[in-house]
Order: structure tokens, then sequence, then C-alpha cells
């Protein structure tokens, strides 16, 4: 018996609640820094295969910024924020108030990186302490490190623990956009939490669903 | 050129053959090796997409043993046989390994890539497959295309480039 066998649709409701309180904050935060609406979807949680986990962020070879950082604690796992390239200039653009900033440009220009890095920081820390308050649960993030590469090579290093006990993952995946871009795959960002296989069971004690 | 090869797609902890005209590709390398066997004469080729060293960090019963160097290697040998290869003619190219991420942290899950990139070249040196080229390492991600007729791998990056090797 596996750890997937045992997760029940209130499981799968109660991490939902927290891909959308999560998110939700970091959007906010967002939002206050862009000065720009900024919408969320409602979270999807699923288990899917690596393999359906690569089609979620437009294909493995799709660049991307990815912001990782792992947490530790009561519960483990890895946090992900993922923007397509085209979203990350314009958000970053607009941050640094330089219309010219290109990730695709090498060398990709220090401010532009280390505003990216910063925006990570900010978006992944009001995920974080969302869910720490909505478990109660003690959460120590590493901090954020910033990847321009493709999706597939980023978000398989968040596949490594989970890969050692199975072939599918739970992924709690919180979509948001601008408002006034729309919601299309060119501009989506995505929070992706993975958590650990041994982690489920903490957060679910920790919110009486056990 | 003949128009009518087409490109097989092997997926992550995933592997597959392929025969000429027709290459080979796996997308998104980073801390994953891509394996490269093949043996020109015969005009046949296998590629898997390595997640993890050993099979031994596997902490179920049934593993799917392309995932795993120690387990994924010898199986792609075995069915490289079936497809007639003799297994002493059998050459290697690799790729990947990738640190996409720096920490500071002594986690072992950490330095998964060049834990991967050892492994790999530990199952080559066991079953005596001379390992022709390799790219591995560093922090970009790859993408990989082996062609039979040029016995050229492809490799594709977002920051470095395009090569051949």
């Amino acid at each position: 018996m596996t750890f997937h066998d045992k997760i029940t649709s209130l499981h799968l409701d109660v991490l939902k609640e927290i891909g959308n309180i999560g998110a939700a904050h970091a959007a906010t935060a967002l939002s206050s820094l862009l000065n720009t609406k900024i919408d969320m979807r409602v979270p999807k949680v699923e288990m899917v295969s690596f393999n359906e986990m690569m089609e979620r962020g437009g294909g493995a070879d799709q660049a991307v910024a990815g912001i990782y950082l792992r947490i530790e604690g009561d519960a483990k796992g890895g946090m992900f924020f993922i923007l397509p390239i085209e979203q990350a200039n314009h958000f970053i653009q607009k941050l640094i108030r330089d219309e010219s900033f290109d990730f695709r440009q090498t060398p990709v220009s220090e401010l532009g990186f280390s505003a990216m890095q910063e925006l990570g920081n900010i978006l992944s820390g009001s995920y974080l302490s969302a869910l720490s308050d909505f478990t109660s649960l003690k959460i120590y993030p590493t901090p954020p490190a910033l990847s321009i590469d493709m999706f597939g090579a980023i978000i398989s290093f968040g596949l490594i623990e989970v890969s050692q006990v199975s072939d599918h993952v739970i992924v709690i995946d919180t979509t948001i956009y601008e408002e006034n871009m729309g919601d299309t795959e060119t501009v989506r960002g995505h929070f992706f939490l993975l958590l650990d296989p041994d982690s489920f069971e903490s957060i679910f004690r920790a919110l009486g669903v056990s | 050129m003949i128009d009518s090869a087409s490109v097989v797609k092997v997926g992550i902890a995933q592997m597959d053959v392929v025969k000429a005209p027709n290459t080979i590709r796996t997308s998104g390398l980073g801390s994953c090796v891509g394996v490269v066997l093949y043996d020109e004469s015969k005009g046949v080729a296998g590629l898997i997409h390595v997640m993890l060293p050993d099979s031994q960090l596997g902490r179920t019963d049934s593993i799917n043993v392309a995932k795993f160097a120690d387990t994924g290697i010898p199986a792609m040998v075995n069915q490289l046989k079936q497809e007639g290869v003799q297994p002493f003619k059998l050459k290697a190219k690799i790729a990947g390994g990738a640190q996409m991420f720096q920490f500071t942290s002594s986690k072992d899950s950490m330095r998964i890539g060049p834990r991967n990139v050892e492994a790999v070249k530990l199952q080559l040196k066991k079953l005596s497959i001379p390992l022709i080229a390799e790219d591995t390492g560093g922090s970009s991600g790859r993408t990989i295309e082996f062609d039979l007729h040029t016995t050229k791998l492809n490799i594709r990056t977002v920051n470095q480039g395009v090569k051949d090797i």
C-alpha cells in the first residue's frame, strides 16, 4: 500500500484549500507590488504522472522563469513559482521600469535577475506563511533560487523525493494571471506545491482530517 | 535527407528504442541523465531518461526500471539484444546531470545530478560499453536528440546554445 491509496476526496479538498489560501496571499502581494489586478483560478489538486506534470508547465522544454525553494520542518516538500518567459519579462519590465528588459538576452541584466529573485521571494513567502498560519505547522523555507531554463529541467528537481516511492505525484497547482492580459497559456503563472510523500499525513493531522 | 523520418519521444523515467532513419529525443533534462546506447552498423539506438542513480533508493517493491541508472541501463541492453544487437558492439553517449539550483544544503538529493552521472558511468563500465561522448554537469537544462545516420547527439539549451557531440 502506498501513500497515494489513502488519499480521499476530503483530503483533496483540504489540499485545494491550501492552494487557495497560499496563492491568494501571493496574488495579493503581486498585485500591490505591480499595482495591477491579478486573478487566480480555482486550485487544481490531482495525482499526475511525471510526464503529465511536464504538460502542466507547457511542456518539458518550454523556457520559463522558475523560482524554487525547499520547505523543511513539520511539512517538507518543494515549492515552485513558474512564469512563462514572456510574462516574467512583462512583470520585471514593470517592476524595474525598463521596457527593454528581456530574460532571453545574455547576459541577463543583474538588476532584472535580482528583481525576479526578490519577486519570487515575496510571493513564495506569502504563500508559505499563509500555509503555515492555516495549518499551524512550523515550516522553514530555504532561500529561493531562480533559474531561467526549461520547465522540465526545473520541475524534475521537485520530483526527486516522490520518485523514490512512486511514479505519480500529487500536485497542488494554482494559476494566476494578470487581469488585463487574459488567461492564456503564454501569460499564466503557476504555483506548484509538491509535498514529500511523508508530509501529507502531517498536514492532514494538523487539520484534523486524518 | 529522408523526409519520412520521425522522432521517437522519450519521457522522464522512460526508455525506448529507434531504428534509422528515425531519431530519438528526450526533453528538459535537468538533474536527470539521458543515456543513448547505439550500434550504428545495425542502425539501432536506445535512449533512457534516468532520474535516480540507484534502485536501492526506491522504497517500493514494484519499480519502474527506466527510472534508475543501475536497472535502466541493463534493461536497455536487453531490449537492444531483442532487436538483434550484439552487446559488445554498443557505444554510449550521455548528457544531463546538471545542478539546476545552487543550495548550501547538505541534503543528498540536492546533488542528484552529479550522482546520476557517476551511477550511469559505473553501469557503462560494468557492461563494458565505451562512452564515446558526454555533455554533463553545469547548471543548464538540456533537450537531446540522437541521429543514427551521423551518430551525433544534438544538445539544445536555453542559455548555452546548441551543439553536437
